[in-house]
């Protein structure tokens, strides 16, 4: 694999009402290759308004989110295509097994699929039966598990996740903070949106709350 | 490219042969909607001629608009259209060949049918022939365009009633041609118009459409 170029995010007044009221306002941040975010509050503070704005699925009243120094406006399409996204919903098909699900993940982001690597990934999540079990059949925080996977298989640098332990009990929390850690170290970025403030204690903190 | 919308395609036929409860219902309904109309004018069998292509081309209609509400309800609740927007190509690309994908199940499917369930309106062979053609060249058209009704109602309370009421007026231009051609084959008149201008207003629909239909999915996401 080729060198990286070092990847950064940067944010600039960013601000967003929702209605009459303010959700945040004027928030500026930097972010470096690896560097991780961990934005946390209260619910309803404007964490995921946030996190998609960051992922160019919504766009904001005010401000503006530069990669690598270019405002992501103008060159949006690369920009989607650098980012990994976990938002609420996992984005499992459920009529597909978690082989399937990965691969066409894989093969729609542009990526080549390696089976093996796929398998792996699933193993370390403690996702069993990778290709015999439909997804269907799994439970809320398996699916969840399979959405991570997906994450590890992508290459792209900035990951955005929303709330990703969610339904994960403590043993796969604990395995998605490594995997956190193994993207920041090869100079990947993250931001997390988390509600309990303890959750990444590597990371820089940004609070949000509804009267800033 | 192509690679990628080859890969949009793929995937739906893999879903759609998963779930296959929602192609069946779909020709069922046609097949049902179909028959009611010999039964509906019973003792005049002379009509049934003059009746078929209208109400089969009805049927076939109606029979897609069944279909347009999974085109991309499905995506958006489970969240993978928020993933195809972050896909290697715009959102468009992946709407395409969902399009692609749509025709090569619903629309092909309903004119390897028609003609079959022709035989009940007393329709000559030939005519046979141009229904079948009228549909394989017609149906792209009835999938892009409901599929802009389709985006612009995803996510609304009561989508459906405002999807039929968005997308139906759309079709008029499709039906009337679509029956003219069928029309034109019983009257022993060439039907090649009427094909050729359902195979440009299908071609116009799958080209132009995407952008639009993904600038609408882009919206509702938001």
């Amino acid at each position: 694999m080729t060198e990286k170029p070092r990847s950064h995010l940067s944010v600039l007044n960013l601000s967003c009402r929702r209605g009459e009221t303010k959700l945040f306002g004027a928030l500026s941040f930097d972010l470096g290759a690896g560097e991780s975010l961990h934005v946390c509050g209260a619910n309803g503070s404007g964490k995921t308004t946030l996190l998609r704005f960051l992922s160019a699925l919504s766009f904001p009243d005010d401000g503006e989110i530069f990669w690598n120094g270019r405002s992501i406006g103008h060159a949006l399409c690369d920009y989607r295509s650098r980012l990994a996204y976990l938002g609420h919903r996992d984005a499992i098909k459920e009529e597909l097994t978690p082989i399937e699900n990965l691969k066409l993940a894989a093969l729609l982001s542009g990526e080549d699929f390696d089976p093996e690597s796929a398998r792996g990934a699933l193993k370390r999540l403690g996702v069993p039966d990778g290709d015999a079990i439909f997804c269907r059949r799994l439970s809320q925080g398996q699916k969840r598990r399979v959405a991570l996977a997906r994450l590890s298989l992508l290459d792209r640098p900035l990951w955005i996740l929303d709330e990703p332990c969610a339904a994960l009990d403590p043993t796969a929390a604990g395995e998605v903070a490594s995997m956190i850690d193994a993207h920041l170290s090869s100079g990947g970025l993250a931001v997390v949106a988390s509600p309990s403030e303890d959750a990444f204690p590597h990371a820089r903190k940004l609070r949000l709350s509804a009267s800033c | 490219m192509l690679r990628f919308i080859a890969t949009v395609i793929r995937r739906e036929f893999l879903l759609a042969f998963r779930r296959p409860a929602d192609l069946i219902s779909v020709l069922f309904f046609f097949i049902i909607a179909s028959s009611l109309f010999p039964l509906g004018v019973w003792p005049h069998v002379d009509t049934w001629r003059r009746l078929a292509p209208g109400a089969l081309w009805v049927s076939a209609l109606l029979a897609t608009l069944l279909s347009l509400p999974h085109l991309f309800a499905d995506d958006y609740r489970d969240g993978t259209l928020e993933q195809l927007v972050l896909g290697a190509y715009p959102l468009a690309f992946a709407v395409f060949g969902k399009l692609v994908a749509h025709w090569l199940v619903f629309g092909v499917s309903l004119a390897l049918l028609a003609p079959v369930f022709a035989f009940q309106f007393d329709l000559p062979g030939h005519a046979l022939w141009t229904l079948f053609l009228s549909l394989l060249v017609g149906t792209p058209a009835l999938s892009s365009l409901g599929a802009i009704g389709a985006a612009l109602a995803l996510g609304l309370r009561g989508g459906r009633v405002l999807l039929s009421l968005l997308v139906l007026p759309l079709y008029i231009p499709v039906l009337i041609f679509g029956a003219a051609a069928v029309e034109a084959a019983l009257a022993g008149i060439g039907a090649n118009a009427g094909l050729s201008f359902l195979a440009a207003l299908s071609l116009a629909g799958m080209f132009f459409t995407p952008p639009l239909i993904a600038a609408a999915l882009h919206i509702t996401m938001e």
